[in-house]
């Protein structure tokens, strides 16, 4: 049997709250969202929070909305909703596509965004999807809020500027005319973690790409993204032999490494081929199609 | 810590650890051992309980987590006396051999049928798959969760209704 090391418990009532417990109980204090990542590393003891900070009560930070021409989204905003939502996947069928294959659908019934995205797992699909559609997160402390673009908010594996005072509340994403994204991941078993995954967000002017997002996952692409690959694009007519030429350029500048779930230059692979077909897919899927 | 919480619409108070599992605070305080524990690792869903309106792994749920909050396993799944269609699509198509995951299993199904009334193979297996059985290659699960989709479609066609039929097709 797996036990978690002794902590002492405190269920938050609100943000406020929540931020004030952090405050008083120091950096020994974690918050709880979900607990899909921060109780198995418990049992593990991996982690050893002396205090717990459960934010599963605050119902004001499970929405998704449009305003102000962004998506956004609370971070206690659970997989399954997110999944279900009508409006995200009208204007980002690449969150769709990701969350419908992060773990499965009971685990995506408790895990949260926030809590994926704090988790910082350099695997966490949502991490890459958030960083091909540069969302924007809004982070609040003591002090008042902030907020930091997708691509800065990882430091590193398993570390994020959100500070152990501070609490990730929402998530933006800013809706531009003219776009189209997918998601593409290979999996060893349905419910697992990517082997490797790439998204992509285009937008088009006639044939030409006039912008481009491309994140990665598991593939230890920089801050789950492939600039380089995007540089390469901008202006570029969006054919079949462009987004070749971006794989190669992503999976020559990502630094996979070899593990259970498969060697490094089978990684490198899967960076070059999802990255051109989930390019391939956000193509159709600007012009229309369903794909 | 004291926690409350409503199990089967029962009310249950106890003082608990804040480290205890959800799914040990169900088998060992309260002797619900209907619900399994399996892998500890959220991977089996032999553990899947609902919290409030949706199932979850309890062996990856705090006690603490479920204080205020309304439980609902196995025990809770017959209602008046009688088995609930899911139960009975498992006895009729010999959805069980083992029975490890049975209890789990008939909890996510319940919740798909809820949700979603006349759900697919394909459908069924996705909900499911979270959830691993070692004995019989799913095809008898997924037969016994037609069953109840089947029986209480029926139902729901046969018994005078509170609507007209036109508008239960209508919504249907
Ligand atoms: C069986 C299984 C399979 C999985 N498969 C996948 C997969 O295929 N792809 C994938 O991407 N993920 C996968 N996951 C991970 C899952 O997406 C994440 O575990 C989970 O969603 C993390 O969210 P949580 O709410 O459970 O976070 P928690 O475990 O509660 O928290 C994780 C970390 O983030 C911190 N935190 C949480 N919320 C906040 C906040 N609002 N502000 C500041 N800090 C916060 C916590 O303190 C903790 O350090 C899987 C998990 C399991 C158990
Ligand atoms: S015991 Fe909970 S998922 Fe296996
Ligand atoms: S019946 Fe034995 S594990 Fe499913």
């Amino acid at each position: 049997m797996q036990v978690p090391a002794h902590f002492e418990y405190e269920k938050a009532t609100s943000v406020e709250h929540c931020l004030a417990l952090l405050a008083k109980f120091g950096p020994e204090s974690r918050v709880l969202a979900g607990g899909h990542s921060l109780i198995p590393m418990m049992k593990l003891r991996l982690a050893q929070p002396e205090t717990l900070i459960d934010i599963n009560d605050l119902t004001e930070l499970g929405y998704l909305r449009v305003s102000d021409g962004e998506l956004r989204m609370g971070a206690l905003t659970r997989h399954a909703e997110l999944l279900s939502s009508p409006v995200a996947g009208e204007h980002f069928p690449i969150l769709h596509d990701a969350e419908r294959v992060i773990a499965d659908p009971i685990v995506r019934n408790r895990g949260t965004i926030g809590g994926s995205l704090c988790q910082a797992d350099p695997s966490e699909d949502l991490s890459a999807a958030f960083a091909a559609v540069r969302a924007i997160m809004v982070i609040q402390g003591g002090a008042g809020t902030r907020t930091v673009p997708a691509r800065e908010f990882h430091l590193g594996p398993y570390e994020t500027v959100v500070e152990s005072d501070e609490l990730l509340t929402e998530i933006r994403v800013p809706i531009l005319p003219g776009s189209g994204s997918a998601y593409e991941k290979v999996e060893r078993r349905a419910g697992d973690w990517p082997v490797g995954a790439a998204g992509a967000a285009l937008w088009l002017d006639g044939d030409t790409i006039t912008e481009v997002g491309i994140g990665l996952a598991a593939v230890g692409a920089a801050h789950f993204s492939a600039a380089e690959a995007e540089d390469a694009l901008r202006g570029e007519p969006a054919t079949d032999d462009s987004f070749t030429r971006a794989g190669q350029i992503a999976a020559e500048h990502c630094r996979p490494i070899s593990d259970q779930r498969g060697p490094a230059d089978y990684k490198r692979h899967l960076a070059a081929e999802l990255t051109v077909r989930a390019l391939r897919r956000a193509r159709g899927r600007v012009r229309g199609g369903k794909g | 810590m004291q926690i409350t919480m409503s199990v089967n619409d029962t009310e249950y108070s106890a003082e608990v650890e804040p480290r205890l599992l959800l799914i040990h605070f169900i088998r060992d305080n309260l002797g619900l051992t209907g619900s399994h524990w399996g892998c500890d690792t959220s991977n089996c869903g032999a553990c899947v309980v609902w919290l409030d309106e949706t199932p979850v792994k309890s062996c990856t749920v705090f006690a603490a987590m479920a204080d205020g909050h309304r439980v609902r396993t196995v025990e809770g799944l017959e209602r008046g006396g009688e088995l609930d269609p899911v139960q009975q699509g498992f006895t009729e198509c010999h959805g069980l051999q083992c029975g490890f995951c049975t209890p789990a299993m008939m909890m996510t199904a319940r919740w798909l049928l809820d949700n979603n009334p006349d759900p697919s193979a394909g459908e069924i297996r996705e909900a499911l798959s979270g959830q691993i059985c070692r004995c019989t290659g799913y095809e008898n699960i997924v037969r016994s969760i037609r069953w109840a989709a089947e029986h209480e479609a029926a139902d729901r066609a046969g018994a005078p209704g509170e609507f007209g039929d036109s508008v239960q097709e209508a919504a249907g």
